[in-house]
């Protein structure tokens, strides 16, 4: 096998190196900055050059080399490249070669473009290892437009009313896609510390985004009348959002698109934006590699390999001990 | 339709009650007749026979979605709501309709008649003209379902601002046996009221419970009567233009259901609205709420359950008497017309006061409260002497002061997903008690846990799964959780031998192992001291 599934990740015996382990490993490749991929304490990384600053401002001191897309670089017996997954900016699919053999890492991927990420690219190979965080028919994303026109006529009404627009989005990533759809000319936009960090990490590597306000401690949220503030979905409740009222709440993520999702969570709007591919794309992706076997990780796996085993593709699951289905980490920084 | 879908949007994407007064206002303000009076009807739970059932639009939503059966199935429990998953699998519109609300219901309820491929042919069609919003709003007239939120008093409180009338008398308009067909707008919310509606109840008067806070709170005793907390049914017990009618505080007409209430157009003159409480009637006391249940869910009641649990009303309040609505007189005036007019009832009338407990300290009327175990009640009522029956839930006049509940310490043994807004957490549980080396199941419960726990007890749930049958999943019995309940009963059904009323999960028992948790024999035995 090409790759193989070990407890730390999905390992590659040719090049001895893992993808996205979640255990400390000698050598990591890593598909993107997002915390449940790139963790810390492995002895070497390697990743885009575009995925590095973000990481290096996560992981702090890291042994960290980078490769450009479509780079080809041989590790052991292994040929490896990285493809552009359209996820977040400097995400990648992983390809590696084996004697002929070829396996793609899809990392997390999204086939519609957006205004920021390196465009999705289909990677032809004999085995794909696909997340499918929305493989189900329910998950079909509306054109990004139609998010973009929602989210402003919201910060309109809101401004209008003399409310503050208090929108939640995973920081990087989610938080500058929502910020190249802003129209700036409705208000200031202001930024929570950790989406503003982000922000400067990726406007230093040449990204364009609107201009933002970091809410400092000493901000008076009163000299900002009519602001969107931009923050990370777990200060929506806290006491740091306190200073933004009165507010309208809104949460940008794929998970909106589900009425009991976006109740629990308790915001006033939730607007479907998701960073991952929906059901339609996960489809398209899968059929434009060509691949006869199909891994099934992240997301409703069983659900999902059951589907494309009807379909004529040889799939299964990746024995993971990631367990938590996704639903779950919606309260983490990074997903969907 | 467009308009009411919008309105359902608003109501469904706020949980700020001012939001969806404003909202339901606005609608009621400026939305045709006809519409108005079917959302009202809709938000009463009078909703259009089911002409379809779900079996089918899962078929046709999925052939209509290009996916197997199957796929939709292992959807709609992710979703938690089977007209949003509908709405969602379904491809978008090819076009666009400008049909109303009222509109779209006639033509549900012309499929009535219709053979099941026009019927099919109609709801594809349908579903090809609509975005997913306004298909999740269709969908819901479809399995008549519509639980947003809107309590009746939210929604009186939204017609009298747009229509400038009193908020106590829209609410008893709203009362009774109307349907869209029977009445319109004009009739049920602007026509001078002529209680036309023989069957028409009042608004039942509704208490807070009195919980943490001590009576002592309430003032002197001598303000307040108190009287046994009853655990029936909540009813009207209404005798007028020669007839008689039951509505429950659910406002069903449950009249058939209780032919041996019939009997009580001899014992009472006409004008008259009795509130009490249905029971099943031993002769000395109330049967458990298990007796009474077994007759609920029939429309006929066969004689042996006439025999076995007849009924009466324990009646503790008088609302009406010679016509004449008394509901501004106070409660101790009203108590003792009431106790007037029954005091020389035979004992075989199917009605009798429910008893005044006399008290002189809270202190006394706690003992009392402590025995109302012994007397088949789940606490005390605590009414306020001077009190109007209020239509309604208002805080301050009348209180439950139920008794605090037993409780038992369970094992966690099956776990299944919620739906609705608790789709995707596992929120619904079945408890067991040890048996030696075994545990026995012996209940389910499915509130009681704050959404942080629920979220706690979901991840456990996926990591500790031994095995699935269907939506259920058997887990490691590695939790305890001490359960809260109102009532035991012996039931047969059940593999533990008992039934318990009302419960649910008190307490997450973090400090306690398995082995510590309660056992069968600890079960019987509280069967055997409370049952």
């Amino acid at each position: 096998m090409v790759l193989e599934f070990r407890p730390q990740g999905i390992y590659c015996p040719a090049g001895d190196f893992f993808i996205d382990p979640w255990r400390p490993v000698d050598r990591a490749l890593i598909t993107h900055g997002h915390a449940d991929h790139a963790r810390w304490g492995h002895g070497a990384y390697l990743a885009t050059h575009a995925a590095g600053p973000v990481m290096r401002h996560r992981l702090g001191d890291i042994t960290l080399d980078g490769i450009g897309y479509g780079e080809t670089r041989r590790i052991g017996g292994a040929d490896v490249s990285f493809h552009p997954a359209g996820h977040v900016p400097g995400s990648a699919q992983i390809r590696v070669e084996v004697g002929g053999e070829v396996w793609v890492v899809s990392g997390d991927y999204k086939t519609a473009p957006d205004r920021l990420s390196e465009p999705f690219e289909p990677v032809a190979c004999h085995s794909f290892i696909t997340e499918c965080t929305f493989g189900l028919p329910v998950f079909t994303w509306t054109p990004e437009a139609d998010a973009a026109q929602q989210i402003n006529t919201w910060w309109a009404e809101n401004a209008a009313q003399g409310k503050f627009s208090l929108l939640g989005a995973y920081s990087l990533g989610k938080a500058q896609r929502v910020l190249s759809l802003l129209d700036p000319s409705i208000g200031p936009i202001l930024t929570h510390g950790a989406v503003e960090n982000t922000n400067a990490v990726l406007r230093a590597q040449g990204l364009v985004l609107p201009d933002t306000i970091h809410v400092t401690p000493d901000l008076a949220a009163k000299d900002h009348p009519g602001a969107l503030v931009l923050a990370p979905p777990s200060a929506l409740g806290s006491t740091w959002a306190r200073r933004f009222r009165p507010a309208s709440t809104g949460f940008a993520s794929g998970w909106m698109r589900l009425r009991g999702v976006r109740r629990r969570r308790a915001v006033d709007r939730g607007f479907v934006i998701s960073d991952h591919a929906d059901w339609p794309g996960l489809l398209e992706a899968i059929k434009s590699t060509g691949a006869e076997n199909v891994y099934a990780t992240h997301g409703y796996t069983d659900i999902f390999a059951r589907y494309l085993n009807e379909k004529g593709y040889h799939a299964q699951v990746v024995p993971t001990e990631f367990t938590g289905e996704s639903l779950d980490a919606t309260d983490e920084d990074d997903a969907a | 339709m467009k308009r009411f879908t919008a309105l359902y949007t608003t109501l469904d994407q706020t949980t700020k009650t001012n939001t969806k007064v404003a909202a339901l206002a606005e609608y009621f303000a400026t939305a045709p007749d006809d519409d108005k009076l079917w959302t009202v009807a809709l938000f009463s739970g009078r909703r259009p026979r089911r002409a379809i059932t779900t079996t089918k639009l899962r078929e046709w939503a999925a052939e209509r979605a290009g996916i197997p059966l199957w796929l939709f199935e292992e959807s709609y429990p992710i979703v938690g709501d089977l007209s949003e998953t509908i709405a969602l699998v379904l491809p978008p519109p090819a076009r666009d309709h400008d049909e109303s609300l009222t509109g779209w219901i006639t033509r549900l309820r012309a499929l009535d008649r219709a053979d099941e491929p026009a019927r099919r042919a109609a709801i594809l069609d349908a579903w090809d003209q609509m975005q997913p919003h306004e298909r999740l709003v269709f969908n819901k007239l479809l399995t008549g379902g519509f639980r947003i939120g809107i309590s009746r008093k939210l929604m009186t409180r939204a017609l009298a601002r747009a229509t400038g009338r009193d908020e106590a008398e829209l609410a008893h308009r709203l009362m009774g046996d109307w349907t869209p067909d029977t009445t319109s707008w004009e009739r049920l919310i602007e026509a001078p009221d002529a209680s036309a509606d023989l069957s028409r109840p009042y608004p039942f008067c509704l208490a807070y419970g009195l919980d943490e806070t001590p009576p002592e709170k309430l003032g002197p005793p001598e303000d307040w009567m108190a009287e046994w907390k009853w655990d029936g049914i909540r009813g009207q017990l209404i005798r007028r233009g020669g007839e008689h009618f039951v509505w429950s505080r659910g406002e069903e007409l449950m009249t058939d259901r209780f032919p041996e209430l019939a009997r009580a157009r001899d014992h009472l003159p006409d004008g008259i609205v009795i509130d009490g409480e249905i029971v099943a009637w031993d002769g000395a006391a109330p049967l458990p709420f298990n007796d009474l249940q077994k007759r609920i869910g029939r429309k006929t009641v066969p004689k042996k359950l006439l025999k076995d649990a007849p009924v009466i009303v324990l009646a503790y309040d008088l609302l009406e008497e010679n016509g004449q609505d008394l509901r501004e007189t106070p409660f101790h005036t009203r108590r003792a017309k009431l106790d007037a007019l029954l005091k020389d009832l035979p004992p075989e009338a199917p009605l009798r006061p429910s008893p005044q407990l006399s008290f002189t300290s809270w202190d006394a009327l706690a003992e009392t409260r402590a025995g109302a175990r012994e007397a088949r009640a789940e606490g005390l009522m605590l009414k306020r002497r001077a009190s109007p029956y209020h239509a309604g839930r208002k805080k301050g006049d009348w209180w439950k002061w139920k008794l605090d509940p037993l409780t038992i310490d369970a094992v966690m043994i099956y776990a299944q997903q919620g739906h609705g807004r608790r789709a995707n957490l596992f929120t619904d549980f079945t408890f067991a008690v040890r048996a030696g080396n075994d545990l026995v199941p012996f209940t389910k419960a499915y509130s009681g846990l704050t959404d942080a726990e629920f979220r706690k007890i979901t991840s456990w749930v996926r990591k500790n799964t031994l095995q699935r049958f269907g939506p259920v999943r058997q887990v490691k019995p590695e939790h305890v959780f001490e359960i809260a309940f109102e009532g035991i009963h012996e039931s047969p059904r059940h593999k533990s031998g008992v039934a318990l009323r009302f419960p649910r999960m008190k307490r997450w028992r973090h400090d306690k192992p398995v082995d510590e948790a309660n056992t069968l024999d600890d079960l019987h035995e509280m069967l055997a001291q409370y049952g």
